[in-house]
């Protein structure tokens, strides 16, 4: 039976009055589906986000550096995982998900489409491309979903971690030698773009925007968000004497916030539709570690479901009784 | 610095260092590249484990050095020859059933060695492993648990491991050789007579196949010397990769 209008008004009353859906909940297809959409490419993002990371953990330059890295591309593998459960809640299973990436069907954040070419990039992933993240993911906390809430309080937390270890590398970088200076400044150059990207297109271009944030999904727009991100890294790029390459920031007294200059749209929908420096290469390695485990995963599944029938067997008591 | 000439206790700790942060930065080359997101969190697991053991091996072994000795510098400025890892734990990760079974002949020496260094007469020694057993026993329990799930699987990864254990168990007769290091360890009273720790070590992985219906593989011992520098092809590209960043900017620090 078709939902009746009355159903699709109460739920509009129940998360505008900021009550918390659950999976068993009734709720629109359309709801379920945007749900499925968004935590399924967050999931995507952040197993695809491990490989720039990845490309540098051989390469740490001191012991130290090389533990905080690998824990922290660890800790995105299990952000995945909570992301990919909490998708799960609302009726797709894990394995539907990765084929949609594997075949291009679903996305994942084009920043990671970009490559990690310096040590400077660990620090300016970390610092810029986890901080915008954190910006949408403190406002995620608070979304409608009950599962993808409560994920997102767990991931904001370890993000913020993530976030001081980039910032980190950058301050290193920025007090040491010359050459230090110079690979963090040409971090700066390449991440900040395509970081101020990652919060979507404005507004008025952004075709879900309105349904999400009248669903309480969102709860603030692609620009403000944009524009918090914007405010708050200023200050961090003068702290570390860098400059942002933007000749148009600058502080705008009657705003209250900074004006920068335009973002080159044109690049970010290039990099959408698969012509990023990188998009080819990350598919095939996510494709291939997958295609790659195939017989492990087979294996696993062959031992445990022998196993269950090995216990079955041996446990005369059970069969008696259902008999 | 002359490494092969230093204390004989620090060249223990080198030994025992190089082990685990070579075996861990292999296992870290996984990171993002595993069959299944869960067994990407082990292995990142194991990696981190084994490369903060490495750490703590180095820290002492860099404060009884002195003259401002660093861990990083043990760890980044040292040639392969002057490494003082088993040959074994260098060896390429291979496909994930390679990675298992290097890990599982590995876990199960390093259990009984670091059960043994518990008793160390070098009581800091003593202590790190005190801790780190607790973290071995893990290990050593999942890379078990692996090898029977792939022996007793599918068709294919029963193959699959057999091959896999066949290849690296050339490679275990090293565990148990004593070099001059090790003999002087276990002379002082701070490690095992490795020698001793084979008849152990064959029983734990014995049991471990049984489980898995796999036969222990035959094969004569490879000639090794890695405990002495002498290194397969392979560690010298693991470690242009792992030190090029401090050796390209020796003014910079990190």
């Amino acid at each position: 039976m078709a939902p009746s209008i009355d159903m699709e008004a109460r739920f509009l009353d129940y998360v505008s009055a900021e009550n918390k859906v659950e999976p068993k909940d009734w709720m629109p297809d359309a709801y379920r589906k945007t749900l499925v959409r968004q935590i399924s490419q967050h999931a995507h993002s952040e197993i695809v986000g491990m490989l720039p990371e990845a490309n540098w953990i051989t390469r740490a330059p001191s012991l130290r550096a090389k533990l905080i890295l690998l824990a922290k591309v660890q800790d995105e593998a299990g952000h995945g995982l909570y992301l990919y459960s909490s998708a799960e809640t609302l009726g797709t299973s894990r394995d539907q998900m990765i084929d949609d990436l594997h075949t291009g069907k679903a996305k994942y954040s084009s920043i990671f489409n970009y490559p990690t070419l310096t040590w400077a990039d660990m620090g300016a992933v970390g610092w810029l491309v986890d901080g915008a993240a954190i910006q949408n993911q403190v406002m995620l906390c608070r979304t409608s979903y009950g599962p993808y809430s409560r994920a997102m309080v767990r991931i904001c937390k370890e993000e913020s971690f993530h976030q001081r270890q980039g910032y980190e590398i950058m301050m290193h970088l920025a007090r040491g030698t010359k050459e230090q200076k110079a690979m963090a400044q040409d971090a700066l150059n390449r991440w900040w773009w395509p970081s101020l990207m990652m919060f979507g297109p404005s507004d008025d271009q952004s075709p879900n925007s309105a349904q999400s944030m009248a669903w309480r999904i969102k709860r603030k727009s692609n620009d403000e968000l944009r524009q918090e991100f914007v405010d708050k890294t200023v200050p961090q790029a003068e702290f570390l004497g860098l400059t942002l390459p933007d000749p148009d920031l600058k502080w705008n007294e009657e705003r209250g916030h900074y004006d920068f200059g335009p973002i080159d749209w044109a690049e970010f929908f290039a990099v959408v539709a698969g012509n990023g420096p990188c998009n080819t290469e990350r598919l095939e390695a996510r494709r291939s570690a997958h295609a790659e485990g195939t017989w492990v995963r087979e294996a696993a599944t062959a031992y445990a479901a022998k196993q269950a029938a090995r216990r079955a067997a041996t446990a005369p008591t059970a069969k008696a009784s259902a008999a | 610095m002359k490494w092969d000439t230093c204390d004989a206790s620090v060249q223990y700790l080198l030994h025992l260092g190089d082990d685990a942060l070579i075996l861990g930065h292999r296992l870290s080359e996984w990171c993002g590249h595993g069959p299944i997101l869960e067994e990407d969190i082990a292995l990142s697991n194991l990696a981190l484990d084994l490369v903060g053991l490495a750490r703590q091996y180095y820290q002492l072994a860099a404060q009884r050095i002195g003259n401002g000795m660093t861990e990083d510098r043990i760890a980044y400025w040292r040639s392969d020859r002057e490494f003082r890892n088993h040959v074994l734990v260098e060896q390429p990760n291979g496909d994930f059933g390679d990675t298992m079974a290097r890990q599982f002949y590995f876990d199960a020496f390093h259990f009984l060695q670091l059960e043994a260094l518990q008793h160390s007469s070098d009581i800091e020694l003593a202590a790190i492993a005190r801790k780190a057993i607790k973290e071995t026993t893990y290990h050593a329990q999942h890379s078990s648990e692996w090898v029977v799930r792939l022996g007793d699987g599918t068709d294919e990864s029963r193959a699959r491991i057999t091959a896999s254990l066949a290849k690296f168990w050339p490679f275990t007769s090293e565990l148990f050789e004593p070099s001059s290091v090790d003999r002087a360890a276990h002379a002082a009273g701070w490690g095992p007579d490795v020698a001793s720790l084979r008849g152990p070590w064959l029983d734990l992985v014995q049991e471990v196949l049984e489980q898995a219906e796999l036969q222990l593989p035959e094969g004569h011992a490879k000639l090794l010397r890695g405990k002495s520098g002498i290194h397969s092809e392979s560690l010298g590209f693991l470690l242009a990769e792992m030190q090029s960043l401090p050796r390209a900017y020796p003014d910079a620090t990190w």
